[in-house]
């Protein structure tokens, strides 16, 4: 046996999983794209109206309606497409034939054999490169409601309601390689693909509202074999819950296989709560959806101008503020505090925080402590930050005092970063009197001074915590770390 | 009271000088419903009242000067699977029987906006599969020049409002020949402009890469007026051309000197001897008005009818999956949603729409696809490439529209192949996307009339009403 073709990636030896088995993960995420009016008619595209009030001749598929292809939707999919390393080619819609009471006209419109974006890439923070097979436009359905029986599903339901106001709705399918190894690593690629399609303005990407679904398939097998049968986990609602639902998946798929089973194809649908994956539908019963192209829509041909216009105003991507953000702060790109900010969108809060002055490190770091639910735009103005950051840098605030005073600007949105250390009474305490505390606290233990003398650092701490108690936490933790090491002789 | 012209252009032309009103004409075309509607069923519903209050709106207009559209006051009939807002619109299933659509189709509003008034909507079969109009839910259309035979179709309806003096003039959808085949067996003009001339919204699709809407008239200088009207780009028809309406009346008198006229020596046989003779006798005439008549091949056609009959059945089996009770028409309830589903459709829908439902399922399912659409597919790309071939001879191609004249009831409904062989000279059209158009040109077999088509490339109306227009008025010689 050799390797599957479909993927040449190998996990590495510290992600293999027990036994010698290796998993293979490809994702099919759906995001709801961020345009004003519907794929194919001009009703609105908006989350939470009544419902069934954003509708027309055309979502309901009523008799002799005809869609006329959204070209803001094009245009967000290009976006897509170019984030994603993708060639943008020539495409065609198709219709996908199945009967379903929220699918208004039977058929969804969708791209099958010759898709808008191909053969792209994305590369995650960590490093690992993930293939795009594709990322596709099609029209999301209505919703169904279904009402009465136990299940909350349409079989023994009392009777169902439909919404139609989703019906239409735009959509981009974004099918990964199968070229993840590791929950680890579909997280993080569900995270930098939610970074870069909020980035670009595409979507919202709330899994937690379904504007960005995430299907996974997951199967197992030894490396150097072809790749065994997999099942697609769906009703995966965060990233948190898509490591566990891959974690589990892989366990029992190895378990089934351990112990001389075999995996059957199927659609598996994750219990969160009870941490399980079940049987959803077997793909042998699966419906043949009589793919064939969309007669009511002409061929959809991007012209060279256009795709280069819209790679020419796609904003910086994530990978490439990562990066910037490094230079910025002398951070590692690969570090927490740069992808959690970048991932956050807050960089530019950072700039503008330098640019106003600011010290570049505490401005990263306070953004990263104090700034986690403000949103790209945080309410603190970001000349007000600076000002703290550099109170701070030049001790004029100890670490302890300007944690207090970011936590004040962040709840009043901001505020004079020195009236208020002012106002609770910090001051800077000038470095003599710092010595005297050192000198008093030397005195009150003198047995933790001598384990410090005698080189062990952990005993600074029983020193340092009575300079502090002290000076109430004015006084500077390195200040009174440099007074310490000025009084121990130079080894 | 002036006597009522019988032409749309006579009718605007005498309303608009004020020599007659909008509400004498209409009075006296319901009139003659009043009078023979009963025989021929050409409607599925007459809108009496609202014509005459639409043609009092347009006399009061005139009365006050205000502006009136060119067709002002001229009555027109609508196929009944054109929406129409308000109005009932059945396709004839029973299936959307009582439905009343919330919008208007692109024709309907541009032909209001011209003035002219709706006298009702006419039948078909239902959803415009079939050739005689024996297969509409509510009964069938009898031929107005023989009352015991067929006024063929699909759209037998809106070609026996015109043949009977109900309209002057009425639209029809043309997918396989449903325009064409019944204005030859009811001896009017009927015309299927280039796929895409004529917006397709609102028009209830039976298979949306061959449908096109198409006007039937008693002169050829009416049905180039009317397709004026209702042709140009409409942006809720994304297979709409990008361009504006051609003017197309004045080609019609234009004449044919110097055209070339292609004569198909490989066509199809199966046409009565009379039909052919009718088709040299055109032939004749054309050379004789200054054309030059050009033999050519076209070996693909032998192939169209079996194309079409998997291309048109694939789409109406996709676009008539709508109809599933949900949301509009017909709902049979039953035990769970997908028992529903077959109740509603099995019950509102007839058989020929349920072979061509399962003849299109059959052609798309995996592992027939390649065989069968995919096939037919690529014999529609040789059809266009014949054409394509023969146009660069010929301005346009006369055949017979029809291979016979209008035939008995019962004749061919239990036969499908034999009523699909109806449609043998005028598919292939609508598999290149080209116009083509009828002609009456004398008679037939029982005395019925002989329809001539002239058939043209795309975008090729203004050559095709030159020789339409040519041929009526040699037809005026001929008996």
């Amino acid at each position: 046996m050799t390797q599957d073709p479909l993927s040449s990636i190998i996990a590495t030896e510290d992600q293999m999983l027990e036994g010698g088995w290796e998993m293979i993960v490809g994702l099919e995420v759906h995001v709801e794209l961020a345009t004003k009016t519907k794929l194919f008619s001009g009703s609105p595209n908006r989350f939470g109206d009544e419902p069934n009030t954003n509708i027309d001749p055309v979502t309901l598929g009523l008799p002799g309606a005809l869609p006329v292809l959204n070209k803001q939707a094009v245009e967000l999919a290009m976006r897509i497409g170019i984030a994603l390393n993708c060639n943008i080619q020539p495409c065609i819609f198709h219709r996908k034939n199945y009967f379903y009471p929220d699918m208004p006209k039977a058929y969804q419109i969708s791209q099958y054999d010759i898709p808008l974006n191909i053969d792209g890439f994305l590369i995650l923070p960590s490093g690992t490169r993930i293939g795009v097979e594709r990322a596709h436009l099609e029209e999301d359905t209505g919703k169904s409601t279904h009402v009465g029986g136990a299940t909350g599903r349409i079989h023994g339901s009392d009777y169902s309601l439909i919404d139609f106001n989703r019906a239409g709705v735009p959509l981009v399918e974004i099918v990964s390689r199968p070229d993840i190894r590791t929950s680890e690593h579909a997280k993080e690629y569900v995270a930098e693909l939610r970074a870069i399609l909020e980035v670009i303005g595409a979507s919202d990407a709330k899994m937690e509202e379904g504007s960005m679904r995430v299907d996974a398939n997951v199967s197992v097998h030894k490396p150097g074999t072809m790749f065994g049968t997999r099942c697609e986990i769906k009703n995966v609602n965060s990233i948190r819950a898509l490591g566990r639902a891959i974690d589990y998946e892989a366990r029992r798929q190895i378990d089934v296989l351990d112990s001389g089973g075999t995996i059957r194809q199927e659609t598996r649908h994750w219990d969160d709560a009870e941490g399980r994956t079940h049987t959803l539908r077997v793909k042998e019963d699966a419906d043949d959806y009589r793919y064939f192209p969309e007669p009511d829509l002409v061929p959809l041909a991007p012209s060279a101008e256009w795709v280069q216009a819209v790679r020419d105003n796609l904003p910086m991507l994530p990978a490439a503020r990562r990066t910037a953000l490094s230079a910025l702060t002398g951070y590692d790109t690969q570090s927490e505090a740069v992808i959690v900010v970048v991932e956050r969108g807050q960089h530019d809060y950072v700039q503008a925080v330098v640019d106003a002055g600011g010290d570049a490190v505490r401005a990263l770091i306070y953004v990263q402590q104090g700034f986690a639910d403000a949103g790209p735009v945080p309410a603190v103005p970001a000349a007000d930050l600076a000002k703290l950051t550099i109170l701070e840098r030049d001790a004029k605030l100890s670490a302890t005092q300007a944690k207090t005073v970011l936590a004040e600007l962040v709840e009043h949105g901001g505020g004079d970063a020195a009236a208020i250390a002012a106002a609770k009474g910090f001051e800077a305490m000038d470095t003599s009197a710092v010595e005297a505390m050192v000198d008093e606290a030397i005195a009150a233990d003198p047995g933790a001074w001598a384990k410090y003398m005698a080189g062990d650092e952990k005993a600074s701490g029983a020193i340092v915590g009575r300079v502090m108690k002290a000076s109430q936490g004015k006084a500077d933790g390195k200040i009174v770390t440099a007074i310490m090491q000025s009084r121990r002789p130079s080894a | 009271m002036a006597t009522i012209p019988t032409t749309a252009s006579a009718i605007a032309a005498a309303i608009a000088s004020k020599q007659i009103t909008a509400r004498e004409v209409i009075d006296s075309y319901l009139a003659q419903i009043t009078a023979r509607e009963t025989d021929i069923h050409a409607f599925n519903l007459v809108t009496a009242d609202a014509a005459r209050a639409h043609a009092d709106a347009i006399d009061a207009d005139i009365a006050a000067g205000r502006p009136i559209g060119p067709l002002a006051g001229v009555p027109i009939a609508f196929k009944d699977n054109m929406c129409t807002h308000g109005i009932e619109t059945t396709c004839s299933s029973k299936i959307l029987e009582g439905w009343k659509p919330p919008y208007d189709a692109t024709v309907v509003s541009r032909l209001r906006d011209a003035g002219a008034v709706m006298v009702g909507k006419t039948n078909l079969d239902e959803f415009a599969m079939g050739s005689s109009t024996e297969n509409s839910a509510f009964g069938p259309t009898r031929n107005p020049l023989d009352t015991s035979r067929v006024p063929g179709g699909s759209s037998g309806g809106s070609a026996a409002a015109v043949a009977a003096g109900f309209a002057p003039v009425s639209l029809g959808s043309d997918t396989g020949g449903s325009i064409r085949q019944p204005a030859a067996l009811c001896g009017v003009v009927g015309v299927k402009p280039t796929y895409g001339l004529v917006s397709r919204y609102g028009l209830c699709a039976y298979a949306s890469s061959l449908d096109q809407i198409g006007p039937f008239a008693t002169t050829v200088a009416d049905a180039a007026l009317i397709t004026e009207a209702i042709a140009g780009h409409d942006v809720m028809d994304s297979t709409s051309i990008p361009q504006p309406a051609p003017a197309l009346v004045a080609s019609v008198t234009q004449g044919v000197a110097g055209m070339r006229i292609g004569r198909v020596t490989d066509l199809p046989a199966g046409a009565e001897p009379e039909v052919i003779a009718r088709l040299n006798e055109a032939f004749t005439a054309l050379e004789a008005a200054g054309a030059t008549i050009v033999d050519i091949t076209l070996p693909s056609l032998s192939y169209a009818l079996t194309a079409y009959y998997l291309i048109a059945p694939a789409e109406a089996s996709s676009n008539l999956a709508r109809y599933d009770g949900v949301r509009y028409g017909l709902r049979v309830n039953a035990v769970d949603t997908n028992s529903m589903y077959g109740a509603t459709r099995a019950a509102g829908f007839g058989d020929e729409v349920k072979r061509r439902i399962m003849l299109g399922t059959y052609a798309l399912s995996a592992g027939y696809y390649d065989a069968y659409y995919g096939k037919a597919l690529k014999v529609r790309r040789l059809i266009s490439e014949d054409f394509e071939r023969a146009y660069a001879q010929v301005d346009v191609i006369l055949t017979p529209t029809s291979p016979v004249v209008a035939f008995p009831f019962g004749d061919k409904v239990d036969d499908p192949m034999a009523m699909y062989l109806c449609d043998i000279y005028t598919i292939p059209t609508n598999l290149a996307g080209h116009p083509a158009m009828s002609v009456p040109f004398g008679t037939g077999a029982h005395g019925l009339p002989v329809g001539i088509q002239v058939l043209a490339p795309a975008l090729g109306e203004a050559p095709m009403f030159r020789v339409g227009g040519a041929l009526e008025q040699a037809a005026g010689g001929v008996k």
